[in-house]
């Protein structure tokens, strides 16, 4: 106990400060300078050699674009979309994968995998499964009479299609969390449901899905925080098209920083980052705070 | 972990729901793969039609060789730029991650917040794309290996620092107490000591970001451009728009690139799945 007393530890403290000074160094040097000099940078005219201040003026630009504005938009539903389907189905088949089941471990296996894989390696493949006449999706559904859209070739239902895939990819996930949040629900209490002859909705409703809780912030908040930057599942299946009507911010800035806009590319990083920061810390503080009340 | 759960319940199963369940699984989660592995060693006409059938005949050894060889042997030299990434970037963000974790956990000070903080943050921001070129072009690193791994070590020091920080609390004080008061210095308490006993939350850390950095399209794309150092994920990406028309290849080429998760799947299955849910239970 003297060793943590503030006198000796004066001396030489067995934890010493300098164990953060290589990771510190690292992350300062490439992700807090960046994120720092972003902001100025977005407010210049830019060849990574020199910048020239100009205002607002890529602001202005990102914002008077339609095409660009429609990625803000974009980024948005994509991430709703993706993170509600994963909360759902992932509550859902965790459900199931906890439930006395044939070929459990199978299922648990088959759900996760994808998870593990190449999301480039994903996108490519589900591209050619969605080809709208040869893809074996549209050719699966006209045999029982279904006349399958253009999933990526449609405006309208390019952006669905990649947020269907992200979640096909990421429910795994989500799944797995909600199993972990349900296996730690205390077995008392459904022993004591099942003496007041609770029937199986009245277990998911009062007893899984309140104490589950923290598992569905979990999964909210990963799906959010990786749905609002989501880049390269989209970039291998449409590249933001057709026309811009599945570009994300994320996109937005890989095709300005490819054109050389390097100050119109940053301010749409900058967008990107109070965008992810204004849903981000408010709904986790939110969600925390309810974790307490519970 | 499911076996207290099995001993309480009755045995009865669910026969049609599982029935449902595993035919579903099938059709959703298995068939991809199967078209993937299927095209994969189509020939080249057969395999453009795109059906979902088995193959008159099987070329596997000839799609092979051909990938391999396609461009120079661009395949092979990913798979080893992909292997140096992710041995260096995760071995030195995993060193790294455990040092912080460790004073973080043990020592609180006014500096304990605002660490956390930082951390958190990591997780929570998206980089900035060009502003991390130019930082690295002023290093002189940017387009280099050492450049792209120190970018990776950044990125992902976060998730191992939160992962060994919550394994660290588990470990009792005393053990670190005993080795000070025989004599250990810092460097020998937490590289003798500590870090040993991290054994089994390091592999989880290994293994979840090992998967994580080879299958990193974003970083390789922005912070190491031009063929010669592409990454497998590159590779992939650019096949798909030079091998449009044979499509045996490129299913070849997302074949041979889902290999290394898969052997990480089947033999790290349950630390993976103890990395990827650490989060659920404490938020």
């Amino acid at each position: 106990m003297a060793g943590l007393a503030p006198a000796a530890g004066r001396k030489r403290s067995p934890y010493p400060s300098w164990f953060y000074l290589p990771a510190a160094i690292v992350y300062a040097v490439l992700f807090l300078v960046p994120t720092v000099t972003s902001f100025y940078f977005s407010l210049t005219r830019w060849s990574i050699f020199d910048s020239q201040f100009i205002g607002f003026d890529n602001y202005v630009t990102f914002f008077r674009e339609p095409a660009l504005v429609s990625g803000l938009w974009h980024t948005v539903v994509y991430a709703v979309i993706t993170s509600g389907l994963k909360v759902v189905l992932g509550l859902g088949l965790a459900v199931l994968l906890t439930s006395q089941i044939i070929g459990r471990g199978y299922l648990r296996s088959v759900v996760f995998f994808p998870v593990l894989v190449s999301t480039i390696g994903v996108g490519l493949t589900f591209t050619i499964l969605l080809d709208p006449e040869e893809g074996l999706i549209n050719e699966s559904l006209s045999l029982i009479g279904i006349q399958g859209p253009g999933w990526l070739t449609d405006p309208s239902f390019a952006l669905f299609s990649v947020a269907l895939v992200d979640v096909w990819k990421g429910v795994g996930l989500a799944t797995l969390i909600y199993i972990a949040g349900i296996v730690s629900i205390p077995q008392e209490y459904f022993e004591a449901a099942r003496v007041d002859g609770a029937t199986a909705w009245q277990n998911f409703r009062s007893i899984v899905l309140p104490l589950a809780r923290p598992a569905t912030f979990t999964v909210i908040l990963l799906s959010l925080i990786g749905g609002l930057r989501s880049f390269d599942l989209i970039w291998a299946m449409t590249r933001g098209g057709p026309g811009f009507t599945s570009d994300v911010i994320a996109s937005v800035i890989y095709k300005q920083y490819q054109a050389g806009f390097y100050g119109l590319s940053t301010a749409g990083n900058v967008v990107l980052f109070l965008l992810v920061t204004a849903i981000i810390f408010p709904l986790s503080r939110y969600l925390n705070k309810k974790e307490v009340d519970l | 972990m499911t076996a207290a759960v099995e001993v309480r319940r009755k045995p009865r199963k669910n026969v049609v729901l599982s029935l449902v369940a595993i035919l579903l699984s099938i059709v959703v989660f298995l068939v991809p793969f199967a078209f993937i592995l299927l095209t994969a060693v189509k020939s080249r006409q057969e395999a453009s039609q795109l059906d979902f059938s088995w193959p008159t005949q099987f070329q596997f050894v000839q799609n092979f060789v051909d990938v391999v060889q396609a461009r120079d042997y661009m395949l092979i030299i990913a798979f080893i730029n992909s292997t140096i990434l992710t041995v260096a970037s995760v071995s030195i963000m995993v060193v790294l991650a455990a040092m912080v974790a460790f004073v973080l956990q043990r020592r609180r000070t006014r500096w304990t917040g605002f660490v956390n903080f930082l951390v958190l943050s990591g997780l929570i921001i998206p980089p900035a794309v060009v502003p991390t070129i130019w930082v690295l072009q002023k290093l002189g690193l940017f387009r280099t290996m050492p450049g792209l791994i120190l970018v990776e070590v950044a990125f992902g020091l976060s998730f191992c620092i939160l992962l060994f920080r919550a394994f660290i609390a588990t470990i009792p004080r005393e053990l670190d107490e005993a080795a000070i008061i025989d004599g250990a210095g810092p460097m020998r308490l937490f590289f003798r000591v500590v870090l040993p006993l991290l054994k089994s939350v390091i592999i989880t850390c290994v293994v979840v970001q090992s998967v994580t950095v080879f299958n990193d399209f974003v970083n390789p794309l922005y912070f190491l451009p031009g063929d010669q150092n592409a990454t497998v994920q590159l590779t992939l990406y650019n096949f798909s728009s030079a091998y449009s028309t044979q499509y045996n290849l490129l299913f070849m080429d997302i074949l041979l690139i889902t290999i290394p998760p898969l052997i990480m799947f089947l033999f790290f299955n349950k630390r993976i799945v103890a990395g990827m849910t650490a989060g659920a239970i404490k938020g």
